[in-house]
Parts: C-alpha cells; sequence; structure tokens
C-alpha cells in the first residue's frame, strides 16, 4: 500500500523473452502471478489466523460473555479447525463463490463490489491527472536542466514528497474547505454516488496526486537527461533531427520505461485502499472495508480482499512490463 | 458487526467506530407497578426554544461499523445501530435520564404478588404498514432475542423471562412469566436491543418494518440510512420531515463535515474539539453526562487484591480531578467508587473518596505487601484509556506501588482481560444500578470482570429482587453498594461526558440524557430552527 515509496525498482523480470515470443512469455508471467496470488492469499490467511481473538471475540466486543462468544463461535463454524475453514473457502473460490462475511452474513462479493467503485473512481481520477501532469514536469525540469525552472520543480517535488498524506489532507481541509469555504470537507453521505459531487473528489485527488506526482516527475527528469546525453540521442541530433523529435519521440520513450514501473506501483497502491484519504474524507472504498474486516476478523472478507489485491498486482506489473518492452526493447533483448 | 459498545479511542490513528454502552439489564426490581401511565419519555425535548418547526432534513453522522452494518434492531450494536434502530422501531420500555424504565410501546405493568408474574397492556399503536402493534408481535420478538442458536446481545437481559410459559391473553396484553421474582422487570422490558418488531420478521435489510417514529427509505452499510416521518406514530409526528444517518468513522472527519454544513449533528467528539469549538457560535456542543464510568477492575479472587486492605489502598491512591482532566481531558466529572452516579438508586449519601497517598502506604504496609509490583492491562480501546493508566501508574508511584502498564489489542481487550490478569482499565456505558450488578457483581454473573463472588452479596440482590416496595428495595441497593463502596473491585475514578456536537438551527435535542438513554440520539423531537 506503500508503492510511492520506492523510487526505484525492477519489475517482476522484464527478461525473460529470450526468442519464445510474446505470448509465451506472458502466460508464463500469468501463471507466475496466479502463483504469487495463491501465495499472498495462504500468508495472508495464516496471519490472521494469528491475530489475537477471532471473529466471535470481536463480534461480542465489551459483553464478552463466555457462553455467548462460544455460541458466536459456533454459529460462525470457526470452532472447525482453520485448514478445514482454508478448504472450504477455496473450494467455494473456485466456483467463482468468495464466500460470505461472518460478520454480516452478506457475500464476500458485495463487499468488494461496492468499495471497488470509489476506490476505481479516485483511482482513475488521479491517474488520468498524475501522467500529464508528471510528464510535463519531468519534461520541462530536464529541458532547464540546472536552471530556474529545474531548481523550482526540484525542490518542490522534493518538499512535497517529504508531506505525509493524512498532514496534507488535514491542511487541504482546514484552507480550502473550513476557511474558504470553496470545496465540502468531506464525502460523507454522498455513498457511492461520488461523480455527482465532483467537488468533494477535488481534495481526495490533489491529496492523491501529491506524492506520486513528485515521484514520477523525478524519474522522468532522470531518465530525459541520461536519455538525452546518450550516444543515441546525439547521433539523431547530427543527423539533423529537430531538437523536438529528438527530445519526444527518442529521448522521452526511455525516460518512460522506469516511469512505468513506477507508476503500477502508484496505481496498485490507489488500487488496494488508500486508507488515510478514505478515512479522512469519508469515502468508503476498499482500504475502509479492509480496515473494518481485520478489527472484525472477518476472515472470508480479509481473503476476498487478498485475492483482489494480489491479482490487481500481478496485471499491473504485467502491464508495467508489457510496456517497458514496447518502448525499450532492447532492455528485453540486453536482459 | 463489530464490536463494542462505548469503545472509542480516537484520533488520526483511523480507528473504527464507536461504540456503545452496552446496556442490557438484565433481571430488573423495579417493583413499581407503573400503571396506566401514558407518560412519554422522560424530560424529552430539553433545549426547544419557541415553537417546533415542522419540515426539514436532518443529516447526523455517526461512527459505524462499516459494510457490515445492518438494521436488523436485534442485532444492535454500535451507537450508530441503537441510534437507527430508535428511529425505526420502539422497545416496550426506555430508560430515562436517571436510568428508570419508561413505558413506551408498553402502556403499563403489573405484578402480581410474588412478581413472578407480569401483565404488559400494550398502547395503541401501529406499524409501518398499518398493522396494529400486538402480544404476538412482542412474544414473537422476545422469542427471537432468546433463540438458542443466535447470539443476540439482549439475550442475558431476557433471561429471567420463561417465553414458553408467557402468552398472550388478549390482542394488547402480554403475561411474562418469569423463573423468579424479578421486581426490577421493567428494566428488562428495556434493555438495549430488545426492540419490538412484526411477527415473522427476518429480513431487515431490504425494507425494515417497525413502529418507530420514522419509516424506512433507504440503507446503504457502512454509508448511510434515509427515514422519514411516520404521521402515525402513536407518540406523535416527528417535526422532522427526513432524518438521514451517516457513518464517518474519523472524529476530524464528523467535525469537518459538522463544520462544513454536510451534516446538522455529529455524534462522539473529542474533548479537545469541544473546547475549541465551545462558545465560538459556529456550532453548539453537548455534553451528555454520566454517560460512561472509567474504572480499574481489581480481580477480588486473586493476590494481591484478594485482601481488601490492598483494594482499599489502591481506592486511596487515586487522585480522580488528576484522572478526569488528564484521561478525559476534564470532559467528566469525578467517581467515588461507585457505578452509575446520577442514576436511580445511586448512593449519593457516601463521603466522597480522596488520595491519601499516607493512609494507602499504611494499608498496604499492614498488608505485608510494601514495595508491591502490580500489572495495569490497558488497550486504546477507549478514550482515554492508556492516559488513565499512566497518569495512575505515576499516582501509585509516590504509595511505593510499582505498577507496570501493559498495552493490549483493542479488538479483543474485554475477552483477554475478562479472566485474565490482576488489574486492567475499565469503563462502562449507561445502565441501571440493578443491570450494573446482576451482569458483573454476582457469582453467576457472565462479565465478572472483579471476579466478585460473595454469596451473601448474591442473598442481598435476590432479596432486592424479590421487594416491591421500592423504598425497601433502595433501602437494600444501599446496603450493597456501602459494600462495594468499603471494599469492592472496582476503582471507580469518573464518569465521562457524551460529547455531541450540532449545528446552530437545531432544536430538542436533550441535554440531560446520558448515551443510551431514551433521550439520547432520538430525533422524533428534534426540529430545524
Amino acid at each position: 500500500m506503500s508503492g510511492t515509496e520506492a523510487l526505484r525498482g525492477t519489475g517482476m523480470g522484464t527478461g525473460t523473452a529470450h526468442g519464445t515470443g510474446l505470448r509465451a512469455w506472458v502466460v508464463r508471467r500469468l501463471l507466475l502471478g496466479a502463483g504469487q496470488t495463491v501465495a499472498v492469499v495462504l500468508l495472508v490467511f495464516a496471519l490472521t489466523e494469528a491475530l489475537p481473538g477471532d471473529a466471535a471475540v470481536a463480534l461480542a466486543g465489551d459483553q464478552p460473555d463466555p457462553a455467548r462468544v462460544a455460541a458466536i463461535r459456533e454459529a460462525l463454524h470457526l470452532d472447525r479447525p482453520a485448514h478445514e475453514r482454508l478448504v472450504a473457502w477455496a473450494g467455494g473460490l473456485l466456483h467463482g463463490d468468495l464466500g460470505t462475511s461472518l460478520a454480516s452474513g452478506r457475500p464476500v462479493a458485495t463487499y468488494l463490489a461496492n468499495g471497488f467503485g470509489p476506490t476505481l473512481l479516485l483511482a482513475a481520477l488521479t491517474v488520468a491527472l498524475l501522467i500529464p501532469v508528471s510528464v510535463g514536469l519531468g519534461v520541462l525540469a530536464a529541458r532547464r536542466e540546472g536552471r530556474f525552472a529545474d531548481r523550482l520543480i526540484s525542490s518542490a517535488t522534493l518538499g512535497v514528497y517529504a508531506v505525509p498524506e493524512f498532514a496534507l489532507g488535514v491542511l487541504l481541509v482546514t484552507v480550502f474547505a473550513l476557511n474558504l469555504g470553496w470545496l465540502p470537507p468531506t464525502a460523507v453521505g454522498y455513498g457511492t454516488d461520488l461523480l455527482a459531487h465532483p467537488a468533494a473528489l477535488v481534495l481526495p485527488v490533489l491529496v492523491l496526486l501529491a506524492r506520486p506526482v513528485c515521484s514520477l516527475a523525478r524519474l522522468v527528469r532522470a531518465g530525459m537527461i541520461d536519455a538525452l546525453a546518450s550516444p543515441y540521442a546525439a547521433q539523431a541530433r547530427r543527423y539533423g533531427i529537430a531538437g523536438a523529435r529528438v527530445r519526444y519521440l527518442h529521448a522521452l520513450p526511455n525516460a518512460l520505461a522506469p516511469a512505468a514501473q513506477q507508476l503500477a506501483r502508484t496505481i496498485d497502491w490507489l488500487l488496494c485502499g488508500v486508507i488515510v484519504v478514505e478515512a479522512l474524507f469519508v469515502i468508503p472504498g476498499l482500504g475502509t472495508v479492509l480496515m473494518n474486516a481485520v478489527a472484525e476478523r472477518d476472515v472470508p472478507v480479509i481473503q476476498g480482499l487478498a485475492v483482489v489485491f494480489g491479482l490487481t498486482a500481478v496485471v499491473l506489473n504485467l502491464g508495467a512490463d508489457l510496456v517497458a518492452r514496447r518502448f525499450t526493447p532492447r532492455a528485453a533483448v540486453a536482459a | 458487526m463489530p464490536h463494542a459498545p462505548l469503545d472509542d479511542s480516537r484520533f488520526p490513528g483511523l480507528r473504527r467506530r464507536g461504540f456503545l454502552a452496552a446496556a442490557g439489564g438484565v433481571a430488573g426490581l423495579g417493583a413499581l407497578a407503573l400503571a396506566g401511565c401514558g407518560g412519554p419519555g422522560s424530560g424529552a425535548a430539553a433545549g426547544g426554544d419557541g415553537k417546533p418547526r415542522r419540515g426539514g432534513t436532518l443529516r447526523a453522522a455517526f461512527a459505524g461499523g462499516g459494510a457490515s452494518e445492518t438494521l436488523d434492531p436485534h442485532r444492535t450494536n454500535l451507537f450508530a445501530d441503537a441510534a437507527r434502530a430508535k428511529a425505526l422501531f420502539d422497545k416496550l420500555a426506555d430508560q430515562g435520564a436517571d436510568l428508570s424504565a419508561q413505558p413506551r410501546l408498553a402502556a403499563s405493568w403489573e405484578p402480581n404478588d410474588g412478581l413472578d408474574r407480569w401483565r404488559v397492556k400494550l398502547r395503541k399503536a401501529t406499524f409501518h404498514d398499518g398493522k396494529p402493534v400486538t402480544a404476538a408481535d412482542v412474544l414473537y420478538s422476545y422469542r427471537r432475542i432468546a433463540d438458542p442458536k443466535e447470539a443476540f446481545r439482549a439475550k442475558a437481559s431476557l433471561e429471567p423471562i420463561d417465553l414458553k410459559a408467557s402468552r398472550a391473553v388478549d390482542d394488547r396484553t402480554v403475561e411474562f412469566v418469569l423463573k423468579r421474582p424479578t421486581a426490577e422487570f421493567p428494566n428488562v422490558l428495556a434493555a438495549f436491543g430488545a426492540y419490538i418488531v412484526p411477527e415473522g420478521a427476518r429480513d431487515f435489510d431490504k425494507k425494515p418494518i417497525g413502529s418507530g417514529p420514522f419509516r424506512f427509505v433507504s440503507f446503504a452499510p457502512g454509508r448511510s440510512a434515509v427515514v422519514e416521518r411516520y404521521d402515525e406514530y402513536w407518540d406523535g409526528a416527528p417535526h422532522l420531515e427526513r432524518l438521514e444517518f451517516v457513518i464517518a468513522n474519523e472524529e476530524s472527519a464528523r467535525v469537518n463535515a459538522l463544520l462544513g454544513g454536510q451534516v446538522e449533528y455529529a455524534h462522539e467528539l473529542n474533548p479537545t474539539t469541544a473546547r475549541a469549538h465551545e462558545g465560538k457560535g459556529q456550532v453548539e456542543i453537548v455534553r451528555l453526562r454520566n454517560s460512561a464510568m472509567q474504572a480499574f477492575a481489581m480481580k477480588t479472587d486473586r493476590a494481591p487484591f484478594d485482601d481488601k486492605r490492598v483494594r482499599e489502598a489502591f481506592f486511596l491512591i487515586a487522585d480522580r480531578e488528576e484522572l478526569v482532566k488528564g484521561a478525559l481531558s476534564g470532559a467528566g466529572e469525578i467517581g467515588n467508587d461507585l457505578f452509575g452516579k446520577g442514576y436511580e438508586y445511586y448512593a449519593d449519601g457516601l463521603p466522597q473518596r480522596a488520595q491519601d497517598l499516607d493512609k494507602a502506604r499504611h494499608l498496604l504496609k499492614k498488608a505485608g505487601v510494601e514495595g508491591l509490583k502490580v500489572t495495569l492491562d490497558t488497550s486504546p480501546v477507549a478514550a482515554g484509556f492508556t492516559e488513565a493508566a499512566s497518569i495512575f501508574r505515576d499516582q501509585a508511584a509516590k504509595a511505593g506501588v510499582h505498577v507496570k502498564v501493559e498495552v493490549g489489542s483493542k479488538d479483543t481487550f474485554w475477552t483477554d482481560t475478562l479472566d485474565s490478569g490482576t488489574l486492567a482499565s475499565y469503563r462502562s456505558g449507561a445502565m441501571p444500578i440493578e443491570s450494573h450488578i446482576s451482569q458483573r457483581l454476582l457469582t453467576d454473573s457472565t462479565t465478572n470482570a472483579t471476579q466478585w463472588h460473595h454469596k451473601d452479596f448474591d442473598a442481598l440482590y435476590q432479596q432486592a429482587q424479590s421487594t416491591k416496595d421500592k423504598k425497601d428495595r433502595a433501602a437494600v441497593y444501599e446496603r450493597m453498594q456501602r459494600r462495594l463502596y468499603a471494599e469492592g473491585g472496582f476503582l471507580v475514578w469518573g464518569f465521562a461526558d457524551w460529547i455531541l456536537g450540532m449545528a446552530k438551527n437545531v432544536r430538542g435535542v436533550a441535554h440531560d440524557a446520558p448515551a443510551n438513554t431514551l433521550d439520547w440520539a432520538r430525533f422524533d423531537k428534534v426540529w430545524l430552527a
């Protein structure tokens, strides 16, 4: 959930495609991803089981009448051994059944579906703004390397990156919602119908954008500077190709390869529930679902989220690697 | 659904939900035969100035239970659940500001001489589908709650009732047969979560039907619930046209929504927030006194607290003013080692205990435990818990007692500390004093956190429950409380306010109703100026 932290990193093995063709590579990656998802789900199950207390204890709360706890445990089948519960759940999963929540008895699928809407909306808006803004800032800074614009962008991005989301959120709410009254402070009561209240989305999206813009812009800038200083850029210039063409058709794609990996990680972070922003602005997305499920020891819901988060990470990383291959085929060949 | 009542750790740390002060009075004494009495609940509608205006929508923000929330009134657990249930449903009785039972759907109740058979007459009321509320609905509701296969919260409270033998005398009269004399039976009728639903009702997610002041419009678990005025409500149609409950788990979000005009009512605010906005004119702050008892529970069946001199020494170690100021940010008042300050039957004649370190040291010396080392279990499960624990640690050090504070998981704290450990943070929401005793201080109590097992004390309780005259019963309660004051296991150091924030145009919100009582979160008497 903190994908933006990593400013650098490798994808999951960009270079396995020696001569076997793209399709085989994708299939292998998907199989590997499925295995990773299974591992994640097993790990999450084990960790949840290792937490003190179970759903019955959480449900009993401050009225821990032992008879009541035992009754709840029996009603929820928590008295069955952990591996039996896991097998039963996995069996359901094979039929596309994610099971039902221990806390409410409702299908886990509705939990995921309801939480996914707001999360997806926030992620989509953030990414739609993130790419042009960060690439634009990165390219601008690279073009003015060492000059005022570059120094301004570089120091501003470093500064903003250092501000935690919660602090930034509180600051923005205080200034723009409470003092100036321009925007609503929260999205409380808007439910899933957030699109009907675009003003309520401005501050959350700004908070979500802040740090990813900084990390991406800095990556693009560094990549551009490297690429522009490279022999092939110099060669292109010797051929008399226009500066803009060199910059955007030759240098930029090279700068985007590392940025694509970082972008995938950012999208992953956005889709897996940005708890702080959801809590601060009262947006009931996947992060909120996860928080509640863990506190309730609602294992089926946690498992369902683990599947979704695992698959999201696999698909996004695969997508990023495909993009990287497309932009910089050299990387695949060389690897 | 999550947990516990009256929980409230707070702060950015993203806690979730707010909780409920448990209630659930088990058996009650209560003799009073309260005949006829059609009075609506106690002092509702305080703070109302001017003539109520009809119409408008009020949005109320509560901490909630996320996507697991339900409108099933028998699954009521959190404050948000209770507020929604109260809008849609009624109980036979509910608790007044002093926690005494007030008739609601019951028009009257009358015991036999043995106090083990009660005739409850229902008032003329209708469900939202127009059908009358009948004795059959009452029996169905109580039997559903008591279903052995289920774990409804009110089940323990209804335990005194023999539901097999109880019957409908006619459409509007129920005869409850009890397993033993229960003078405080009306407390059972007012138990937390003991709502009356139509016979056969099972699914409350789609379109729940109740007899409450508002009827169902829509519900999105963890987000919002919308209800609208029920014109035929027996206690007079609400002033509001609509009422919307919205969920915001972060206290800061509730405050911001209130300040930004997105809600008109915000439940459960921090004392620091209250102080920042009190009297500033932007919003109105309401403090519901005596809403949450704050205590340390000493296990009286094991060393070192099996020696009553040690317990008394601990009573004398506590500087209650400092605890209220530090752990509750001043939002509350000091306690006197007894539950239920301001409630019916509270023994307020006992001298207020104050810190006396010399006497504490002396008592510890006599008990032979100088240089005592104790572990205090606490957890961020409720507001002020960890703060109170560290303040008490420092106070104890002055009496030569070494207290080690151990912070546990907030999701499992109550279960963890029920039987284990020796000293733990404790708090309780409002409930009748009799319920507090029956749930926590009898040998067979289900949540006896101080492990207080005394046959003679049990006998006193049974005596009170078999005493028809209220004065005589009060005398028995006084005896029991004297005993607890002298050597009980609860070091009750304070009572926290429950803090609400409201827009300036909200009128008719009760200012004297502890959380969980009838007039708390009661919106049918509220109006917008």
